[in-house]
């Protein structure tokens, strides 16, 4: 049964349109997953690595990550993801569209996520140092035992939201044709003269990043506790 | 048990000395602390008391001034702090206990990273620990769920559970309700009993009064004036210790 022509349905709900275009845009789906899956993982380690490499206060190292911090929070991604793909060539580092994609939002999202990471750090009380110093730990273990724990706690709810906005500019690939989600469905837009795909591209953002918010909500519960 | 008058003090404090920027917080404190002695340091606030025992494990860096314990100067540069701090447990006015571990956790932690112990040794002392404070009945609950008394209490098992040589207390009971702080108190006369060395910073007259073997008064940055309680109570020989005396004790 097609829907009547020019109604609501037809143009955003057109389940004929959708499956036309299901095989390029599920091909863009995977893409899309394997970035955001990129994203996260690599984004998030390396701004909790940057933020503890903070915390030994080497003033060099400090000031080296807080320009790398500023820069790339402070760059539009799509500028990061323009250089990387078009100017690093002339460097000799050539990257791919997915990777020059990719490895923009990792730097992108490290940059928010150190200073998520950091701002945990340094709302730990201090009280907590120093009892673990005064049981002899060290240093390194006083971090990993003691403020770690509390200050990704702290982190996760802001962490959040930086790591779904970042995710979701994986749609910024599209400016360096990626063909992800987005690009997919908004080719098959034009051909089929229907919005309906990018009705289908939205549904599947959602497939990607609600489960994402559900991990969240589980982590903030496996790791809280009552104060 | 009393004090060890024949062996060599287990702490010895020589011109120690602390200022944060221009301000004189110790101005030169001389000090010996015998084996299996209770020291009770009392004084105005910003007096020096607190920043005295926070320099004697050295969570405060001393400015100038020597301190040695148990025979090794542990001021001198190159000295290995974390090995230093597992003989001197400390005591916090905030309790400070880690609120993502349960009781038992705050109380293993260093038992097994700092002395190595495995698991079910240091769970076995830690529950002893946990007993002797009279919280065995909490070994699963996290700090949030416990009254400050208790968790105070916990947080004396976490500084006993290394046995220590010396524990410091730095204001222990003056976070707590009223009602709470005789259930403090009296794990600290146990450990006294025991014959545990303790440096005691505290408002409570009646505990310097009934357990100190010494009381010391401090007063801007330096010890005014000590002895054995019955002589600082009773007959201070100092008008500042008299005049703080009477400000605290007829309140």
């Amino acid at each position: 049964m097609n829907p009547e022509p020019h109604g609501l349905l037809y143009y955003f709900f057109n389940f004929d349109m959708m499956a036309q275009a299901a095989p390029e845009i599920m091909a863009g789906f995977w893409l899309t997953l394997g970035m955001a899956a990129l994203v996260v993982t690599g984004g998030t380690a390396l701004g909790l690595a940057l933020a503890v490499v903070r915390a030994f206060q080497i003033r060099p190292l400090n000031w080296a990550i807080i320009f790398f911090v500023d820069l790339f929070r402070a760059v539009p991604a799509l500028v990061i993801i323009v250089v990387v793909f078009f100017a690093l060539p002339f460097a000799g580092l050539t990257f791919s569209p997915f990777w020059a994609t990719t490895i923009s939002l990792i730097l992108v999202l490290a940059g928010f996520s150190e200073e998520v990471f950091w701002a945990g750090i340094t709302a730990v009380d201090r009280g907590q140092w120093e009892a673990a110093r005064s049981t002899g730990l060290g240093f390194l273990e006083t971090l990993g035992y003691i403020i770690l724990p509390q200050a990704v706690r702290l982190a996760i709810p802001p962490l959040t939201n930086w790591v779904i906005a970042i995710t979701k500019s994986t749609a910024l690939g599209s400016f360096v044709a990626v063909p992800e989600i987005l690009s997919q469905a908004s080719s098959a837009q034009s051909s089929l003269a229907n919005p309906s795909p990018l009705t289908f591209a939205a549904f599947l953002f959602l497939v990607i990043f609600a489960p994402l918010v559900m991990f969240t909500r589980w982590l903030e519960r496996r790791y809280g506790w009552r104060r | 048990m009393s004090v060890d008058r024949a062996s060599p003090p287990i702490l010895t404090i020589r011109g120690l000395t602390k200022h944060f920027g221009k301000l004189d917080v110790l101005k030169g404190v001389d000090l010996d602390v015998l084996r299996r002695e209770v020291i009770v340091v009392i004084g105005p606030s910003g007096s020096g008391k607190s920043t005295l025992l926070r320099c004697l494990n050295r969570l405060e860096e001393p400015s100038a001034g020597t301190i040695m314990f148990d025979g090794r100067t542990i001021t001198d540069p190159g000295v290995d702090m974390n090995k230093v701090r597992k003989d001197i447990g400390m005591v916090f006015q905030s309790f400070n206990l880690y609120p993502h571990l349960t009781a038992l956790d705050n109380v293993t932690l260093a038992l097994r990273r700092v002395l190595g112990m495995d698991k079910a040794a240091a769970e076995a002392r830690g529950r002893a620990v946990l007993a002797e404070v009279g919280l065995a009945e909490k070994a699963a609950v996290h700090p949030g769920q416990l009254s400050g008394g208790q968790q105070q209490r916990v947080g004396i098992a976490r500084a006993l559970a290394l046995e220590p040589k010396v524990m410091l207390f730095d204001e222990p009971t003056s976070a707590l309700d009223p009602e709470l702080v005789g259930g403090v108190l009296d794990v600290m006369r146990r450990m006294r009993e025991r014959g545990m060395t303790m440096l005691v910073v505290t408002h409570e007259m009646g505990f310097a009064r009934e357990a100190a073997d010494r009381v010391i008064f401090m007063d801007e940055g330096e010890i005014v004036e000590q002895g054995p309680p019955a002589q600082i109570f009773g007959a201070p020989q100092h008008k500042r210790t008299a005049s703080f005396l009477a400000r605290v004790l007829h309140r």
